[in-house]
């Protein structure tokens, strides 16, 4: 297919791997940002192909896994109300409550529907106006503008019975939360192409000469990975800390202008709790004032519910990279895709699901 | 009580000729006896099922039988590619195929939900008689319920088949052996993922079609050639990787012959528009469903000649060479990736959900 084998080439990999193994003289510790780009490293060993000294750690950026718990029990519950409709992308369906998932709401009566487009979702509001349809809008920068615009669309469509259960997060705070841990270890990361095929790149270079740490704009194919940490290394090698774009064919510096229009309208920067790691000031989105009557947690009043985290589950070390998947006591044991204590085992994107999906059971190193 | 007039009464007689399956074509009466008259006995017409007692009496040839049944509940009923009936038929006669039978007669049960159009009723019929007139098997008894409407999803069908299995054809999930080349008939991913783009709504240039065939043709094939180069007893596994695709069946070939499976992912054969469309939706065509294609695990020895055989079959033109059997990670299926890794290929716990981006 047009731009996508090209990028899947085993032999210019090998050459890309051969070229990081050398330029690189020293350990580096380089975090790639999204949990899509996590998938592609282990689905397709690419790890495996990079000298001993290049540590890939594993970011926050896997939608599922940084929903809160609470969020979670805000969704069945609704999604257990007689008269809703819960519209969800397919892997939410699967990642544990505090005691049940939407599978299970489902199982009991719940009207539980996966959608591929929060468009759907209005167009099921549409068709059904004697229920309350409710579509669950998590995600970052990548999906806000296609649930940005279902909302928009219902407003202009006056639905009545169309709302969102909104738990979106953005990644610059994210970054510069990880670079302000007193246990950060990152020296480096690979930027979340299609987050960035959205946002464009520009709020990216203050944070690289904050810290001074290289910043990449990486894609999801195993080149465009591997490409990525090229670009990465070099920066490091040469003690040099900028923004570079390695993911052109889809992201110019400005991104993409009407998206972030819609966004700056529907939308308005909150605080938001990321699962595992606390509440980040200012990294995420709720909707805006005019659009405020859309929002699901004011009209079904779950803004009571209060959830605890399992104890046994790292996932927030996990997700800050200081605790790699495998070295977690619950790893494999207590925690399994079929049974998981936390996000990151759920989601196909969450490292911790990678790791066990692929076999890593053996302790890295 | 005035304006009452008997005069103009009549007996209401039951509609007989309706355009829609009712509650009482499932009663056993006269209703369900015209069903069987008008749809079933035409579509699956043989000399067997012309009897209609209560159960059909087969002559068997010699030799150690194959028994297998299963249900089918697709969604929508006619997809790209075939139909629900056409499924039915295919599903049983592989599985009897899988372990070297040759399918002869088949059993079908029909769960029908009221209001089904009696049209539909009739095309689903048709292409399974079709199918099984192309397969070389007899549908020779049957069984039809109707249920109530909104307690079915238009038509269940069961079927169960009865094939023999030829001398000197040991062929079961736990025979692989290290050594042994693994081969798959065909391009992998195309019946769940045609079932999947009409469900959803994707459109592609290219309209992906289901893969539903029949296998025991091919099947035929492969013993005759293993035959010729010495020994039919070379082909040690068949398996049509259907729910959880060639994942899934791999897995439990390593497991049940406690060897280690490696594939190359290369050598996967896939259309590109099963790949688009699996990438746009997150999901791995290697757990995707097929209807129409084997995975054999036969002895390097005979490979060639089973591989060469297959390729002039016309279900096996597209057949690959995918990987081997191995000592090494027991029980276990892993993948050289295409870049030069490896990866672990797990079974999948439910069903593969479409990832959010």
């Amino acid at each position: 297919m047009k731009y996508l084998n090209e990028f899947r080439d085993g032999e210019l990999a090998q050459k890309l791997a051969a070229e990081i193994k050398h330029l690189t003289t020293r350990h580096w510790a380089i975090m790639e940002v999204c949990g899509g780009q996590t998938h592609s490293i282990i689905r397709n060993g690419i790890d495996q192909l990079l000298p001993p000294e290049i540590e890939l750690i594993h970011g926050p950026g896997c939608p599922v896994c940084v929903t809160p718990l609470e969020m979670i029990d805000k969704a069945l519950a609704i999604a257990a109300l007689p008269n809703v409709i819960f519209c969800s992308f397919g892997d939410m369906l699967r990642v544990p409550g505090s005691s049940k998932d939407l599978f299970t709401i489902k199982s009991e009566g719940g009207d539980v529907r996966i959608v591929y487009s929060p468009l759907d979702a209005v167009k099921i509001a549409r068709e059904n106006p004697d229920k309350q349809v409710v579509f669950f809008g998590i995600g970052f920068e990548t999906t806000a503008p296609a649930n940005g615009m279902a909302v928009f669309v219902a407003k202009q469509q006056g639905l009545k019975n169309f709302s969102m259960l909104i738990s979106h997060v953005l990644v610059p705070p994210a970054i510069q939360a990880i670079m302000t841990s007193p246990t950060n270890r990152v020296q480096a990361f690979l930027a979340a192409g299609h987050v960035c095929s959205v946002m464009g790149y520009w709020q990216y270079p203050p944070l690289a000469d904050q810290f001074q740490v290289p910043i990449v704009v990486t894609g999801f194919e195993p080149l465009d990975v591997l490409e990525g940490i090229r670009r990465t290394v070099k920066q490091l090698e040469a003690g040099e800390a900028f923004v570079d774009n390695a993911y052109p064919r889809a992201v110019t510096i400005e991104g993409n202008k009407p998206a972030q229009k819609l966004l700056g309208e529907v939308f308005e920067v909150s605080d938001r709790a990321w699962r595992g790691i606390g509440v980040i000031p200012q990294s995420g989105w709720r909707l805006s004032q005019a659009y405020g009557d859309f929002d699901a947690e004011s009209r079904f009043d779950v803004s009571g519910i209060r959830t605890q985290e399992s104890s046994l589950c790292r996932s927030g070390e996990v997700l800050q990279g200081t605790l790699k998947p495998n070295q977690c006591p619950a790893f494999g044991k207590q925690c399994t895709p079929r049974t998981p204590l936390g996000a990151t085992m759920v989601s196909s994107e969450g490292a911790c699901a990678a790791y066990f999906n692929y076999g890593r059971f053996e302790e890295a190193g | 009580m005035k304006n009452l007039d008997f005069e103009n009464w009549s007996c209401p007689l039951p509609l007989r000729n309706s355009p829609n399956i009712v509650i009482g074509h499932g009663g056993g009466g006269k209703l369900s006896a015209e069903l069987v008259e008008h749809i079933f006995v035409p579509a699956f017409k043989n000399d067997l099922l012309d009897n209609l007692g209560d159960s059909t009496i087969l002559p068997m040839p010699a030799g150690r039988l194959a028994f297998s049944t299963d249900s089918y509940v697709v969604q929508p009923l006619f997809f790209p590619g075939g139909n629900i009936g056409e499924l039915a038929i295919h599903g049983t006669v592989n599985d009897l195929a899988m372990s070297g039978a040759t399918p002869l007669y088949l059993s079908a049960g029909f769960i029908l939900e009221e209001g089904l159009p009696m049209n539909v009723l009739g095309a689903i019929a048709d292409s399974m008689g079709a199918a099984a007139r192309a397969a070389g098997v007899q549908v020779v008894t049957g069984d039809t319920k109707v249920v109530d409407r909104g307690h079915g999803d238009g038509v269940f069908i069961n079927t169960s088949g009865i094939g023999v299995i030829p001398a000197g054809v040991h062929i079961a999930p736990n025979r692989a052996q290290v050594g042994d080349v693994v081969i798959v008939s065909g391009s992998i991913g195309d019946h769940g993922m045609a079932i999947m783009s009409v469900r959803e709504g994707l459109e592609f240039d290219t309209q992906i079609r289901s893969d539903t065939a029949p296998l025991n043709g091919l099947v035929a094939t492969m013993l005759a050639a293993a035959q010729a180069a010495g020994d039919v007893g070379s082909i040690h596994v068949l398996r049509d990787p259907t729910r959880g695709g060639v994942a899934s069946s791999l897995n439990e070939i390593a497991a049940k012959s406690q060897v280690g499976i490696m594939i190359h992912e290369r050598a996967l054969p896939i259309n590109p528009e099963v790949q688009a469309a699996c990438d746009i939706l997150g999901m791995d065509p290697i757990y995707v469903a097929n209807e129409g294609k084997l995975l054999a695990i036969v002895s390097k020895a005979a490979a060639e000649a089973v591989l060469a055989a297959m390729r002039a079959h016309p279900t096996g033109q597209h057949a690959a060479i995918i990987g081997q059997v191995t000592d090494q990670h027991i029980g276990r299926l892993v993948a050289k990736t295409a870049i030069g890794g490896t990866r672990v290929i797990p079974m999948q716990i439910g069903e593969q959900l479409p990832r959010i981006c």
